[in-house]
């Protein structure tokens, strides 16, 4: 299953990432070499393995649905790369 | 560099006869820190608070009202809330942001008197095995400076070991606190998964991440165990598990005719140096004639560890990591007309080389069609991996191996190599894929003077267990 370039460009636009053509070459070559390693999985019998979701085995941790303040706008805008009143800023998300 | 006493219990009976005061014992750590500037050791130092708060703990140690912690000073892994301060993770995306709460852990240490020093350095979202991988530059190893202290909490190891502080509080994935100790000559912990609350760590990857302990003994270790453990409703992944007194819990003795140690068959094959096996056999000598029952046990899963370890956390990091986007905070990419431009550039700007590989490999083997043959499988695996444990634990008691298959290795020397890199946690990440605590003590030195680290597996919320373990080995 080896990854090719398109792969490669495939997985950044679902990652949100973007590499140059060197860069793309050398993440080929190690994602190739790190899944041939990976690959010795396959000598194992899973069959009829259930797989392991839940570390610590807890289940449905709930806690009481109330109310109570936080963080105020002002605190959660601290670290706002832009920010205008009240809300984050971002460029257009449209074209007009 | 001054010497400086090297436990809580020493620091405290200095106190007590008018020897030492805490904000001496703060200056004293300063002056190594700034003295020894090259390690690279501190991304923030908080120099005069720290020396002020010690002045406020001085008074109340005088006034009879101190806590537990008090005379203990802390560093603290920068993937790790301090509020107010910075909260880089090593990296570029996270280079101006500041925290807006303490972490359970970090506020449970101050509600003690615990001091906090400063944030250290670290790989970038806790992700390498070598502290090469920060933004923040690399951080040596203050036994030879031409080697690398471990990862990714290797400066928390460093800041120890260089007598920088008393302790410090790391975070483990898959090793990056028994590692780091190891190479580092100190003794790091990392608990059972739940033992400690998760709130204000940054997530690398969740079902794996722990916050764990650097000190330079058992005790001291223990009693900062005993102040972080227990449950935390702002973190549902925390146990509310029965928490000891770890500290007076480690100073116990095991009768050995009880206590059954195995050594992992498949740990002593490939790939360990001749100075390591030689240490960790003659370690287990010392328990054979203190009269432990030590015997060979068989984990087959061992060599597929890693394969899983790497699977299954970067799966849950490219999840973690896509918060960052560049919107509500962090570095944001100036060259972006749009929004969707924004988020690609911030992202590919303000993450290093192996967080990108990592999140390109977990998107990967969750992306459709790859699903089942990577994700699934490796949970699959980590069923496995954890029944061998459990059927090992109707057998023995404890686990013992050794941390890392070498001493430090050099600067430079696998950087450019990410799946050599990765084969360095090979003892460790099962402790992470079980959920099990594990502890790295010093065990020796090779022939170069390079300190490594036995480690010790026990089970689930056998912390108390693992510390008294530990000093049998000391």
């Amino acid at each position: 299953m080896a990854v090719s370039l398109k792969d490669v460009d495939k997985i950044a636009t679902l990652a949100k990432l973007k590499f140059s053509g060197t860069e793309k070459e050398k993440l080929q070559k190690d994602l190739n070499k790190i899944l041939e390693y990976i690959d010795h999985l396959n000598e194992l019998d899973l069959e009829g393995v259930e797989p392991l979701e839940n570390i610590n085995e807890t289940e449905n941790v709930l806690r009481k649905d109330e109310v109570y303040t936080w963080l105020t706008t002002e605190e959660a805008l601290k670290n706002a790369p832009s920010k205008t009143g009240k809300f984050f800023k971002v460029p257009k998300v449209l074209d007009k | 560099m001054h010497s400086i006493p090297q436990s809580h219990k020493e620091i405290t009976s200095l106190i007590k006869s008018g020897e030492l005061t805490c904000e001496s014992l703060v200056r004293q750590y300063l002056d190594n820190i700034h003295e020894q500037e090259d390690l690279n050791v501190f991304i923030s130092l908080f120099d005069s608070e720290a020396v002020e708060r010690a002045r406020e703990i001085d008074k109340k140690l005088k006034d009879g009202k101190a806590g537990k912690l008090a005379g203990a000073v802390f560093s603290v892994k920068d993937v790790i809330s301090v509020k107010d301060k910075l909260l880089t993770c090593g990296s570029k995306f996270l280079s101006n942001f500041e925290s807006l709460y303490n972490a359970t852990a970090v506020e449970r240490l101050l509600n003690e008197d615990a001091i906090i020093i400063g944030k250290v350095n670290c790989d970038e979202f806790a992700m390498g095995s070598s502290n090469e991988n920060s933004y923040f530059g690399h951080v040596k190893n203050p036994v030879d400076k031409t080697r690398v202290p471990g990862g990714s909490s290797g400066a928390s190891a460093v800041s120890v070991a260089a007598n920088m502080c008393l302790m410090s509080l790391g975070s483990e994935t898959g090793g990056s606190i028994r590692q780091p100790a190891s190479f580092c000559g100190i003794t790091g912990l990392k608990a059972t998964y739940g033992r400690i609350s998760r709130f204000g760590l940054v997530a690398f990857a969740s079902s794996f991440d722990s916050i764990g302990i650097f000190g330079n003994n058992n005790y001291d270790i223990g009693l900062a165990l005993e102040v972080i453990s227990g449950f935390d409703e702002r973190d549902s992944t925390s146990s509310d598990h029965k928490v000891l007194n770890y500290a007076s819990e480690s100073e116990k003795n095991f009768d050995p005719k009880e206590i059954r140690i195995g050594y992992v068959k498949e740990y002593f094959e490939e790939g360990l140096s001749d100075a390591v096996r030689t240490g960790i056999n003659e370690k287990l000598d010392v328990l054979r004639k203190k009269g432990f029952t030590v015997k060979e046990i068989s984990l087959p899963s061992s060599k597929y560890v890693i394969q899983t370890y790497y699977i299954l956390t970067c799966a849950e990091a490219s999840s973690n990591l896509s918060r960052f986007d560049g919107v509500r905070y962090g570095v944001r990419s100036e060259n972006s007309d749009a929004v969707e431009e924004m988020y690609v550039n911030s992202r590919s700007e303000g993450f290093g080389e192996e967080v990108k590989r990592r999140i390109m490999l977990g998107t990967y083997v969750l992306s459709a069609g790859y699903y089942d043959a990577y994700y699934r499988k490796g949970q699959k695996a980590r069923t496995l991996i954890r029944k061998d444990f459990e059927k090992a634990f109707n057998e023995v008691d404890y686990i013992i191996s050794p941390t890392t298959p070498t001493t430090a290795f050099k600067l430079g020397e696998k950087i450019e190599d990410p799946l050599a890199m990765y084969l360095n946690d090979i003892y460790t990440v099962s402790a992470n894929l079980a959920g099990i605590p594990a502890i790295s003590v010093p065990a020796g030195q090779d022939k170069d003077g390079l300190p490594f680290g036995l480690q010790i597996m026990g089970k689930k919320f056998d912390e108390a267990g693992l510390l008294k373990m530990a000093n049998e080995i000391n």
